[in-house]
């Protein structure tokens, strides 16, 4: 297929992984940190799909299947944790959630 | 016979034990028993010992008995072995039988105290020791007697313990000989290091042969003995503890600090005698401290208004004779005195026991007086006493004082000085030993007698009493006669004294009839200056410069004041100082240091998921730094 | 074909730049949904057909959809939306954008230091997959299938009523 090098799409996959990380820091909506995280495990998942395609083996995609499977399990989870804390503390601010501070 | 020595120290330990135990569960006629009963036993051993011993003399005059190694430590072995030959007889008579008729005068005269049985404990133990102390056969051992010795004198001090001061006297008691324990112990480290071996015979040996006369290991040596003998004898400058050592009941005063325990201390440079004699400076020391004690304690007396004081300072005086003794190379004479000042002192302080107990506890002399007519008994017996005190015969005291003077001039290590010093020793003796015989016997009776003595305590003093003049007739000084029985059998361990050329082996008479003289002088003196003393003395005694020195006296020449001011209280202020504790503040401050980083570090739980994140983000960033540049 | 690879990659890039930024949720969703399509392209590019299409279906797809609902349920208004820019002041993005930066250069790095310099990806097709699915990573996938039924289980417990918790102040 293409020819590219493995480190480009290695960048590219860290470049996505970091844009989510600097998203999860600058941003305090609960929501768009669980957003993210995704952007985060999507880059995770590159990593291991380019590695497997470079070897030519299957285990890149499987292990990207497997990510799949996590990152849905947690996003289900997670906005259901999300729309409890929206009911609990009627915001969705992450600083609000302080309560374990000291 | 022989093979029963151990026997003679067991048997106190075994009386201890007993009462230790059941003392508590037992009726006081039991206890009594089990007290006086194990001294008594002992006493008869020594007595089956000395037979066997003076009949069928063992080889060289020494026998010894191992009962077994008490540790093996590289090549250090010391046993628990005993050593007996004439010095170590000699002691171990006086100890068990003076120790004998003091336990039994106790039985009466500590009869309704409570703790009555722990009471005849602690003596149990006491003789115990002291005769471990005597018979032990290595330095170790002897040492082992001596703590003993030092325990049993300060649980006895402090006996009534309920009044604070007591416990004061028996600390400080503890704390002063401590001083010199810790310089016998630095001595035996010293021995051991340079000599090899602590058994006393070897060391003895060894350093006769290894060391040369007046090198400097003897010298260090010796001189570190005598600190030890100093804290234990109450010498200058440990004399201290003494007269306040006199808050413990008059048995304990009469055995442990007149008989036997303040006599350790002459014992040991009498037994090391050796390296006392390789080292001349140090010898001369001893004789010279002989000297000053003897004279400072003497002034003391004189002022001393409490009957068991004055006998304390007389004691610390006649030990002083002894110390002056062993000084100019008088072994043997320093043991006679011993000897005969245990029968004495013993006596005087029993004799005085009764006393103060025929007057309600009446301790201070000027409330005292008339017993001549109530107690005949008590008054004739302290009359023998107070005649071998100041050295008049026919008691022990004028044989053995006499003996230390002369040889004292006629020593090549003597010399007229200390004779001098020690004849004003003499007269001082005297005049405080007659001025106590005057106020407390003399004079009109203060108040009824409330307690006569019971057979239980006319008994020991009749024997001791008998024994005073007794031990005269088997020393009696060469120039009228001469008997020299005991320091005869005393040179079969001890060497005989120098004579400087020019001088008379065993003295000449007209040194006798000075002693005599000097000490019948204090007689007359003491009368003026207590019942018979007529106006214008009386006014003397009055003036403020008088008042001044009774005073200086009265307080020992000031050393407690000293000691106070030059050691106590600076330890004090640094404890106070320390009250804060600075090796404890570096503790102190770690725990602090570790609240502070705590303190720090909370700051950093804010409890925001966004912080935490960052603090992962930023520990990933490190690590990578770590992999990337290590 | 290296073309297209580096479009997508940009394009990736550029949207999920945009996702983070937006005030509006749903705008940032969407944004975030075009990146995703077009890390499906890199996947297809780098000769993951497969995944390529599990990428958009599941995660495109499924997930983004989720996403949505809660949007949407969550109905917040212009107030939500006035505060979120309110949080979105340019300063927030420093620290972020600085330690985001920094570890990507080391990481990239730590790429290029002894890198073996081979290029070029093969194809895997869905049946060399399926093969290794039901081969060797047999257990992986009962796992992940006992991991989503506990997210279904979970999520359900969670949704199921509401007002279970008191409001703050209680609780």
């Amino acid at each position: 297929m293409a020819t590219v090098p493995m480190e480009h799409a290695l960048i590219l996959a860290a470049a996505l992984f970091f844009l989510g990380l600097a998203g999860l820091l600058a941003r305090r909506n609960l929501l768009f940190i669980l957003l993210s995280i995704e952007v985060m495990l999507n880059a995770a998942g590159l990593v291991f799909v380019a590695a497997g395609s470079r070897w030519s083996q299957p285990d890149g995609q499987v292990m990207f299947l497997f990510i799949l499977a996590m990152a849905a399990a947690e996003v289900a989870v997670g906005l259901a944790l999300l729309l409890e804390f929206h009911h609990y503390a009627h915001t969705l601010d992450a600083d609000a959630a302080s309560r374990m501070k000291g | 016979m022989l093979r029963l020595l151990w026997l003679i120290p067991i048997l106190p330990f075994a009386g201890f034990a007993l009462l230790g135990v059941f003392g508590r569960k037992l009726r006081p006629a039991t206890a009594a028993a089990v007290g006086v009963g194990s001294i008594g036993l002992s006493a008869g051993f020594s007595a089956l010992v000395t037979a066997s011993f003076l009949l069928h003399p063992p080889a060289g005059h020494n026998h010894m008995q191992t009962l077994w190694t008490w540790m093996r430590v590289g090549g250090f072995a010391p046993g628990i072995a005993f050593q007996l030959d004439a010095l170590a007889l000699v002691m171990v008579l006086v100890v068990a039988f003076v120790s004998f008729l003091i336990h039994l005068y106790s039985v009466g005269y500590m009869r309704g105290e409570p703790d009555y049985s722990q009471f005849f404990a602690y003596m149990n133990l006491f003789v115990g020791s002291m005769l471990v102390l005597v018979l032990a056969d290595n330095l170790v051992l002897l040492y082992l007697g001596w703590e003993g010795v030092g325990l049993c004198s300060y649980l006895l001090i402090g006996f009534w313990y309920k009044d604070a001061a007591n416990g004061r006297a028996a600390r400080k008691a503890f704390i002063v000989t401590r001083i010199g324990d810790a310089a016998l112990a630095v001595g035996l480290f010293l021995l051991f290091y340079h000599l090899g071996t602590l058994r006393i015979q070897e060391l003895m040996e060894r350093a006769a042969l290894q060391w040369p006369s007046g090198s400097g290991l003897a010298i260090a040596a010796s001189a570190l003995l005598l600190g030890g003998a100093v804290g234990k004898s109450a010498q200058l400058p440990l004399q201290v503890w003494l007269p306040d050592a006199m808050a413990g009941p008059t048995p304990v005063s009469a055995l442990i600090h007149a008989a036997t325990m303040v006599t350790a201390g002459v014992y040991l440079i009498a037994r090391t005698h050796t390296l006392f004699s390789l080292a001349p400076p140090v010898q001369t020391a001893v004789a010279i401290i002989g000297a000053a004690t003897l004279l400072l304690a003497g002034f003391s007396g004189l002022a001393q208004r409490d009957i068991k004081r004055v006998l304390a300072y007389s004691t610390i005086s006649q030990i002083g004779y002894m110390f002056l003794a062993l000084g100019v190379g008088a072994w043997a004479a320093a043991i006679f005195h011993l000897l005969s000042h245990a029968f004495f002192k013993a006596l005087l302080f029993l004799a005085a026991g009764a006393v103060i107990h025929a007057l309600r506890n009446e301790h201070d002399l000027y409330r005292m007086g008339g017993l001549r007519r109530e107690m005949p008994l008590v008054f004739w017996v302290f009359l023998i006493g107070a005649f071998a005190l100041s050295g008049l015969p026919p008691a022990d005291g004028f044989a053995s004082k006499g003996l230390i003077l002369t040889e004292t001039w006629n020593s090549p290590l003597g010399g007229t000085g200390l004779w001098a010093a020690a004849l004003g020793g003499a007269l001082l003796t005297s005049i405080y030993t007659f001025r106590m015989l005057f106020l407390a016997f003399g004079g009109p009776l203060p108040q009824p007698v409330a307690r006569r003595p019971g057979v239980t305590e006319k008994l020991p003093l009749l024997l001791l009493a008998a024994l005073t003049i007794l031990a005269a007739g088997l020393n009696w000084p060469a120039a009228w006669g001469g008997v020299s029985l005991i320091t005869n059998f005393l040179h079969h361990t001890l060497p005989a004294p120098p004579v400087r050329t020019g001088r008379v082996a065993g003295g000449e008479a007209w040194l006798e009839v000075i002693a005599v003289g000097v000490a019948l002088l204090g007689i007359p003196i003491a009368w003026l200056l207590t019942r018979g003393a007529p106006a214008t003395v009386r006014a003397a005694l009055q003036t403020r410069s008088a008042t001044a020195l009774r005073g200086f006296w009265l307080g020992g020449w000031a050393f407690d004041w000293l000691y106070d001011r030059v050691l106590v209280w600076p330890l004090v202020w640094l404890a106070r100082a320390n009250e804060a504790d600075f090796i404890d503040l570096f503790y102190r401050g770690l725990a602090g240091m570790a609240g502070w980083f705590h303190q720090l570090l909370r700051w950093t739980q804010t409890g925001r998921i966004r912080w935490y994140a960052t603090s992962v983000a930023l520990g990933a960033l490190l690590i990578l730094a770590l992999v990337i540049f290590l | 074909m290296n073309v297209v690879f580096y479009l997508a990659g940009a394009v990736a890039i550029i949207a999920t730049v945009l996702a983070l930024s937006r005030a509006n949720a749903v705008h940032a969703l969407l944004h975030l949904v075009v990146s995703l399509l077009a890390v499906a392209v890199v996947f297809f590019v780098l000769g993951a057909r497969f995944v390529a299409a599990l990428e958009v279906i599941v995660y495109a797809g499924a997930i983004m959809v989720v996403f949505v609902f809660v949007v949407m349920m969550l109905n917040l208004g212009q107030a939500a939306a006035a505060r979120e820019r309110e949080w979105l002041r340019p300063g927030v993005w420093l620290i972020p954008a600085l330690l985001a930066a920094t570890l990507l250069a080391a990481v990239v790095y730590i790429m290029f230091v002894g890198a073996s310099r081979d290029s070029g990806f093969a194809t895997v097709g869905p049946k060399a997959v399926g093969l290794a699915l039901f081969g060797p990573y047999l257990l992986g996938v009962e796992l992940a299938s006992l991991l989503l039924l506990s997210g279904l289980l979970g999520a359900f417990h969670l949704g199921r009523r509401v007002r279970r918790l008191e409001p703050e102040g209680g609780g």
